[in-house]
Parts: C-alpha cells; structure tokens; sequence
C-alpha cells in the first residue's frame, strides 16, 4: 500500500461523513426556504422513521420486502445458472435462443406488471414473478458469457486429464467462470431490490414499496415515504455490501481485483 | 523409418519405440486460406526418451504437438503411441503448456489432485505430498497460483502433469515465459525429474541452447510448412558441461543447419 494510491484511514472515513453532512444541510435549508409543506425536513423524516419502528408495521414489511427478493432472485439462480451454462457450453443451442434473449432482456421487468397479475392474480406471486425476471436475464448472460471466456488452456487441460463433458463443466468451465457469474449475481440482485419496491406498490399490500404508497394514499404522510425511501437505499447498500464479500473468497479471489 | 528419412539419426535401437509419427502433414483452411503447416513429417520417440523440438517461430511446433496430445487430427498420416492410433487427449500423455495452464480456482494441492479423482483418498493424499515435495512446494500447499512466481506455477504444472503417473510429456515451450536464471534451474531441474522417473518427453522449444542441453534427440525443424531438416543425436552423458567441445561442435552445427551465424 502506498500514500499516493491509499487515503489515510481517518480521511477514508471523513471525508463522506462531510459530504452526508452538507446534504443534509441542503435538504434542511431548502425545506425551510422554501417553506413548502408538502415536503418533510430531516428531523420530521427522522421522526417517522422512529413512529414506523414504534408500531412494528416497518419490520414485517422489511421482511416481506427481502423474502421476495430471496424468493425471486434465488429462482433466478436456480434457472439462470444451469440455463447459462448449457448455453455457454453449447454456442449452437445460444444461436437458437439468442435473439429471443436479445429481445426480451431490455424490456424493463415494470412493464410486465400487468401480465404478472393476469398470470398470478394480486399478491405475492405476482412480485415475485417480476423479480424473477428483473435477475434472470443478467445471470443467464454472465454465465453465457463467463464460459464462453474460459481460456482454452484450461477446457484442453480438463480434458486431457480424462473429463467427461459433464466433469469439465462442473470442474473447469464452473469455476473458471465464476468470478463473472459472480458479476452478473451481484447485478441481478441490484435490479431485484428495484424491482420489488416497485412490484409492491402495485401488485401487493405489505412491503417497503407498499408502505410509499400507503403512506401517501392514506394522508400524505411524507415524512413516512421519504423514511422508506431512505431505509430502501440503506438495505440495498446492505445486500450490495454483503454479496461483495463473496468476491473474497479465496477459490474466486483471484478473478478479482483486490488490493493486498 | 531410416529409408524414408535418411538424414536422421536413427532411433537407439535398444529403446522400444513408444510414439511414432508417420508421414504426418496437416493444412489449416480459414476463410477460404489454405495454410500448410506440417509436411510429411516422419519420426520416432523411444519409450523414456527426451526428444526436442526445435524449430523457428511459426513453423508447426505447437501444432505437430497438439497432434501428438490428440487435440489436433492431422490431415494426413498418423501418429501412433505403443502401436495405437492417436484420436483423442488421454491421460497417459499429459500437454504442459506455460505456466497459464494451472487452474487459478484450485489450490497447489487442489491441482495437483485434479487428476486423481479415480484413486482412494489416501492414495491422492500421499501423491500429492510426494510431487509437491519433487518438485519442491513444500510449504505452498494451499497457496493458490496467484501468490506463486512463475517458475513456481511452471513447476506446479509440471507436478499436476506427473501425479496421474502418464508415460509421456508433451512440453510447449514450458520456460519460455520465465527469466534466463529460473530458466536454467527449471532445466536442471526437470532433468533431475526425467531421469528419476524415466517418462518420455517431448519438448518444444525455439532455444538452440536449451536443447542440446536437454535432448537425447533434437529435431531440426524447418520454417513453414515445417518438415524434419535433421535429426541430432547428443550423445553427451548428463550432467552436460556446457562449455565442452562436443557441445560446442553440436550445437555450432546446428546454428549453421538452421541458418543461422551466432555473432551478434
Ligand atoms: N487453428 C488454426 N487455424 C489456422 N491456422 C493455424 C491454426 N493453428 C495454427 N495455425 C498456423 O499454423 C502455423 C504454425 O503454428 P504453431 O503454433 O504450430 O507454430 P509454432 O512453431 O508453435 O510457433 P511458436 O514458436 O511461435 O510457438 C502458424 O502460421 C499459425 O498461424
Ligand atoms: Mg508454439
């Protein structure tokens, strides 16, 4: 490490603790200047932040929130990887479905809300079908691509060493690979926080993205809508946070760029 | 084989022959080019031996070794080891690429054990710990490639390569990528292997030097489409005092066999 590249500890620290500060300021200043009555300051914010938490409602929709994304991205997971793999393993059968793929990848999950409910009815599943498909895409072609990049070194190798086509995918392609696939979860776990905020304001009645939306509907409770708000940001940090330690591991670490 | 290819030395006949290539010519086509890149090549490896070979960049090298691993077909003729035509990879004849070939996901145990999945667990644990000790990774056992030097991943490789206990080695350039003092140990030091386990071994090289320091045999290649110029038999005991005249003499003619004046 060295003083050029690597701000010392403490700037690391409060430098952003300076930057948050005078947000704050903004946002507080510009309430009061404005003197707008819709639109809440930090203190009333921070006021029914602690209100949600007193009445117990916050939590249940944290949890319903995350249960969602579990429940969505990890079927995406289950579907994307295998699916992924056999596409990146045999380009043939990618040929035949790529364009399909190419077509229905940039189409935002949001706009499948109305065939989700027809599909699923009002409620969870209907959430969680969005999900689905908000993280499916960007695994898929992670693992398309992942494998489609492993240097031919490595499949020659596995295979002179005796592999059947499914040990080379399971012990070469696999982990040669994973360090993309492990880009395109992190991706696809982004997207589907953001789509479960949105799926919820439409398509259920518990949950973060409900509790916007009820918020306003039910007195223009600002203060509670912008809480939410904040608290969606900090839980997506969380989740963000969490997955990247996965970048760690040692079996992984060396696809990374990691300073030592 | 002598009749076909007067110039070779012809094969010690006290060695059993163990690969044999036979009129072997292979064309490459892409977007309509034809490239040939190995015509009529004919030789013979004896079982144990250490053959080199040599030839400029671009000749054929690499891709005559592929034929012999079994990746490659050749467009015509065959190549045979004990008698049995070459189709595929197999894990009696083990390709050592450069160093990029150990697997980066794996530890130094982890890829020495990737091929040992077929035999009991003590078994691969006692390999392990005997090619990690051959080739002197002791202490790196679970270390991954990524914190090796390079000469370690080269050595890594070539314990992966000897712990499914293969008849043969087919080396690519295996030092190629390292500096010249590593390279020298890395010779010695694989000769110090061969002549303990006795595999056969065939290794590519551009280094005129590095061959006659290795070779029983070294085949001189010529510029593509690369056939046999010559085959040179070192007939210089180990351990090769390099500045000896005979291996003066043999190498200073194949210097000249291939062209080349050694004055800079
Ligand atoms: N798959 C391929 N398709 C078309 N041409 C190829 C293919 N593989 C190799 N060649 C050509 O064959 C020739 C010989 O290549 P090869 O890699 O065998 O040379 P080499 O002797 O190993 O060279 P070097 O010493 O630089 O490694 C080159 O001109 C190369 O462009
Ligand atoms: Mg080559």
């Amino acid at each position: 490490m060295n003083a050029l590249s690597q701000p010392a500890k403490w700037e690391r620290f409060f430098w952003p603790v300076v930057a948050t500060g005078l947000l704050l300021a903004l946002w507080y200043y510009s309430v009061r200047w404005t003197g707008t009555k819709v639109f809440p300051s930090p203190r009333e914010v921070e006021k029914g932040l602690a209100e949600l938490l007193r009445h117990h409602v916050l939590w249940n929709d944290i949890i319903d929130s995350l249960r969602r994304v579990a429940v969505g991205f990890g079927l995406a997971v289950l579907v994307g990887i295998p699916l992924g793999l056999t596409l990146g393993w045999y380009p043939a059968a990618n040929q035949v479905v790529n364009p399909t793929m190419q077509i229905l990848r940039p189409i935002s999950p949001i706009a499948w809300i109305p065939v989700a409910i027809i599909f699923f009815g009002v409620g969870d599943n209907a959430a969680i079908f969005l999900i689905f498909l908000g993280a499916f895409f960007p695994i898929v072609v992670a693992c398309i691509n992942g494998v489609a990049n492993v240097p031919s070194v490595y499949r020659r190798a596995g295979r002179n060493f005796g592999l059947t086509p499914p040990q080379l995918l399971g012990r070469v392609l696999f982990p040669a690979a994973l360090p993309q696939i492990l880009v395109g979860l992190r991706i696809a776990l982004g997207i589907a926080w953001l789509v479960v905020v949105a799926a919820e304001m439409i398509a259920v009645d518990s949950g973060l993205g409900f509790l916007i939306i009820d918020s306003r509907n039910s007195g223009k409770r600002y203060d509670l809508v912008v809480a939410a708000i904040l608290l969606i940001g900090a839980i997506g940090l969380i989740l963000d946070v969490a997955f990247r330690r996965l970048e760690t591991l040692r079996s992984v670490r060396w696809g990374f760029r990691h300073e030592s | 084989m002598s009749s076909m290819q007067p110039i070779a030395a012809p094969l010690p006949f006290t060695l059993k022959t163990k690969l044999s290539v036979d009129r072997v010519s292979m064309v490459f086509e892409r977007d309509g080019n034809r490239t040939e890149v190995l015509n009529n090549i004919n030789l013979e490896v004896g079982d144990g031996e250490f053959v080199c070979l040599l030839g400029p960049s671009g000749c054929g090298k690499t891709t005559l070794l592929n034929a012999m691993a079994g990746f490659l077909s050749p467009t015509s003729g065959e190549i045979k080891v004990d008698g049995e035509a070459v189709r595929r990879p197999n894990p009696r004849r083990i390709f050592v690429f450069q160093e990029r070939g150990v697997f980066p996901w794996l530890t130094v145990e982890g890829n020495i054990g990737f091929g040992l999945s077929k035999v009991t667990k003590a078994e691969r644990e006692q390999r392990i710990a005997y090619y990690v000790k051959m080739v002197g990774l002791q202490g790196f056992e679970k270390t991954y490639p990524q914190e090796l030097s390079g000469g370690m991943k080269q050595r890594l490789e070539v314990a992966r390569a000897l712990a499914v206990n293969p008849d043969m080695l087919l080396l690519d350039e295996p030092f190629g990528a390292l500096d010249s003092i590593t390279r020298l140990v890395m010779r010695g030091e694989l000769l110090r292997i061969w002549e303990a386990e006795r595999k056969t071994v065939i290794f590519v090289t551009h280094d005129i030097d590095e061959a006659v320091q290795l070779a029983d045999r070294v085949v001189v290649m010529s510029a593509r489409p690369a056939s046999i110029r010559q085959i040179v038999n070192i007939d210089i005991a180990h351990p090769r005092d390099i500045s000896a005249p005979r291996y003066l003499e043999l190498r200073d003619g194949i210097f000249q066999q291939i062209g080349l004046a050694h004055k800079v």
